[in-house]
């Protein structure tokens, strides 16, 4: 079953963001007020959705287990630090997507706006998670720190997701749907947005599965030196 | 003497890596209550490191281990941690805390009795020295004041890592007697020491690493 | 772990009183931060008490690492930190013993810093004093949340690490400082920013309580 994914997902990743690609730019008419630049919705909340929930909250949830002793293992340790690359990957995304939409609406790169700013600053935890591993050079204590931090920095999620409500910002509110669960976006547009929901959610698995495949051959390797350096070390004792 | 639980130590081909470095490559030993060890060996053999995962502040990586009753892999390290004193060879305290705060510092959080405190700095000769500063004393004088803090700690199981660097002729005699006076009253004692005990009273078992583990018993 | 909590308190304040690094580097050090401050805005811009509650609280965060640097480097020796840890301390008590030692340097170096952004950058003094409380506020929580990443960032690349990985996490406790210090000054809704500074305040020693033993061990 393993190997079936692992052959199946990347080929069905990239026909999934070729259908978005097809359908954003190709099929779907081009918004009322904002003509074809409103095509990025079909990118920006998709990668939103990836960098800020599925691989952040992957990273938390491995974290979190990594933490309780009954669940620890290696395994999670890895799985977090894969899913927060691939988060810090997504959030850039986000952000340069949501800059290519902003230069044009709001006429500058850049807005001092409570989502972008909380955004940025969720970014920039997960660049300090990353400087934080490669300071550290005892396993250990790397996997323990690491899970402490995302479990911080995850404090910020619900940050971001509810500064829009929460204070007057450039960047509008609920794109999909309304506080009582009405679709705002209808017809071809909604499945284009949902496919393309779909189809970065795969791209999201397809990376973090590649990712962590190079981590665990890092450690067979890491594991191969150990016993290479304990052989040493006995023979240091013989006479 | 506070016995606690069972001051024995049992290990079973114990490793310890520190950045994948072995610093111990598989110890086996078993220590009786109530001795004395000494364990030798060449710089880097491991003598200190060993004492470190007695103390539980070296992580045993592989194999197993039962120190003072704790369980090196799967026990409560923080209780064993409470159950040992160490006596390393670097400074050990608050520079700029005095002798006694330093030492009413330890009795505090151990919740030992304060008064403790003055006829510990009094019997490692330190009772003049009391109001100065760890930051001031000499190395010798610092050494003291680690023995110090061990008795008014008055662990089941006391590490002394090279306890005789920095000291005089006469420090070491001081230092043999309360050994001597230490295990009488029942605690296990395990010394790093490239020199011999001298006092004619210690009759310590000692043991010899070489590259991380065991190299043999001296007859 | 009340006990364990002032015993280690009482041990940190009493070593930074004789040592006296507070009074003669660090307190210094951000009176000359917030003197450069103004130098850098310009005469005309630095009398203006409108930058002054951000320039404060910039300072303030420079100061709040050094200390926080100062904190973790108390035990930081290696003999030291194998003694203190065959006490075999409850952590969570020393996450808040720690925590509430550099509450109280914060305070004090505040003290110092408030007055100087009402002499060098004109802040007005009634306003200035009714921000205290939340100032006060704000640095308890800057010391609940640097103590935790004080002791993740603890090693060899302390020094340039603590910033990194601290500075984000401060980004809405210096945010909501600032701007409660603005609203005291001329008027304005207080209360959401004590909201968000409370929050943070109880998260942050909520998750020290529970996960500090888990940094001390590592």
């Amino acid at each position: 079953m393993k190997a079936l994914v692992d052959r199946l997902l990347g080929p069905v990743t990239l026909v999934a963001l070729a259908v978005t690609v097809w359908l954003g730019l190709w099929v779907t008419p081009p918004d009322v007020h904002q003509g074809n630049l409103a095509r990025l919705v079909y990118v920006h909340p998709a990668l939103a959705w990836v960098a800020l929930y599925l691989s952040f909250g992957t990273a938390t949830i491995a974290s979190a287990l990594y933490l309780w002793p009954r669940t620890r293992s290696e395994v999670l340790d890895r799985v977090a630090h894969c899913a927060m690359e691939v988060s810090v990957v997504f959030i850039a995304l986000t952000l340069i997507t949501g800059s290519i939409w902003g230069r044009p609406t709001w006429g500058v790169w850049w807005a001092w706006d409570a989502r972008l700013t909380s955004t940025a600053v969720l970014g920039l935890l997960a660049l300090g998670y990353l400087a934080l591993r490669r300071a550290t050079d005892d396993a250990h204590v790397r996997a323990r720190r690491g899970a402490v931090y995302v479990l911080l920095a995850a404090i910020n999620v619900p940050i971001v997701h509810f500064s829009v409500l929460w204070w007057k910002t450039l960047h509008q509110n609920a794109t999909v749907f309304t506080a009582d669960r009405h679709l705002l976006i209808h017809g071809i547009m909604a499945w284009t947005l949902l496919v393309s929901f779909v189809a970065f959610s795969l791209a999201f698995a397809w990376l973090l599965r590649a990712r962590y495949r190079l981590e665990a051959s890092r450690g067979a390797v890491a594991d191969a030196v150990v016993e290479r350096a304990l052989d040493e070390r006995r023979r240091e004792g013989v006479v | 003497m506070d016995t606690g639980a069972s001051p024995a130590v049992t290990l079973r081909d114990a490793v310890a890596l520190l950045n994948d470095y072995p610093l111990l490559s598989g110890v086996t030993l078993d220590i009786d209550a109530a001795t004395l060890t000494v364990v030798t060996g060449a710089n880097g053999a491991g003598k200190t490191s060993l004492l470190m995962m007695l103390a539980g502040l070296v992580r045993l990586s592989r194999g197993a281990g039962v120190v003072a009753g704790v369980d090196l892999a799967t026990g409560d390290l923080r209780e064993l941690r409470r159950r040992v004193g160490w006596l390393g060879h670097e400074g050990s305290f608050y520079d700029d805390l005095t002798a006694r705060e330093n030492l009413t510092f330890a009795a505090r959080a151990l919740e030992r009795p304060l008064d403790l405190v003055d006829p510990a700095l009094e019997r490692v000769g330190l009772a003049s020295r009391a109001d100065s500063t760890a930051r001031r004393l000499s190395a010798g004088q610092r050494r003291r004041l680690g023995l110090a803090w061990l008795i008014v700690r008055r662990p089941v199981l006391w590490l002394l890592d090279e306890p005789y660097a920095s000291l005089d002729d006469e420090g070491r005699g001081f230092f043999d007697n309360l050994i001597g006076d230490v295990v009488d009253a029942g605690a296990t004692v395990v010394v790093s020491a490239h020199d011999p005990l001298r006092a004619a009273r210690l009759r310590p078992r000692t043991v010899v690493l070489a590259g991380g583990r065991l190299a043999g018993e001296p007859t | 772990m009340i006990r364990t909590a002032l015993l280690v308190a009482g041990k940190d304040l009493r070593v930074e009183a004789r040592s006296r690094v507070l009074l003669w580097q660090v307190v210094p050090f951000g009176v000359m931060a917030l003197l450069l401050s103004g130098l850098a805005l310009g005469p005309q811009r630095a009398g203006r008490s409108d930058a002054a509650p951000g320039l404060f609280y910039l300072v303030v965060v420079l100061v709040a690492l050094l200390m926080i640097n100062r904190s973790q480097g108390i035990e930081r020796a290696p003999g030291t930190r194998a003694s203190i840890a065959t006490l075999g301390l409850d952590p969570a008590g020393i996450y808040l013993g720690k925590v509430l030692a550099l509450a109280v340097e914060l305070w004090l170096s505040a003290v110092v810093l408030l007055a100087g952004a009402v002499l060098f950058l004109h802040t007005a003094l009634h306003g200035t004093l009714l921000a205290l409380p939340s100032v006060i506020e704000t640095l308890a929580a800057l010391a609940a949340a640097g103590t935790l990443y004080g002791a993740l960032s603890a090693g060899a690349a302390t020094a340039t690490l603590l910033p990194l990985v601290a500075l984000p996490a401060f980004a809405p406790l210096l945010i909501a400082g600032e701007r409660s210090f603005v609203a005291a000054l001329h008027g304005g809704a207080l209360w959401e920013w004590w909201v968000i500074v409370t929050v943070a305040l109880v998260a942050y020693l909520g998750v020290g309580i529970l996960l500090y033993g888990v940094l001390e061990d590592s």
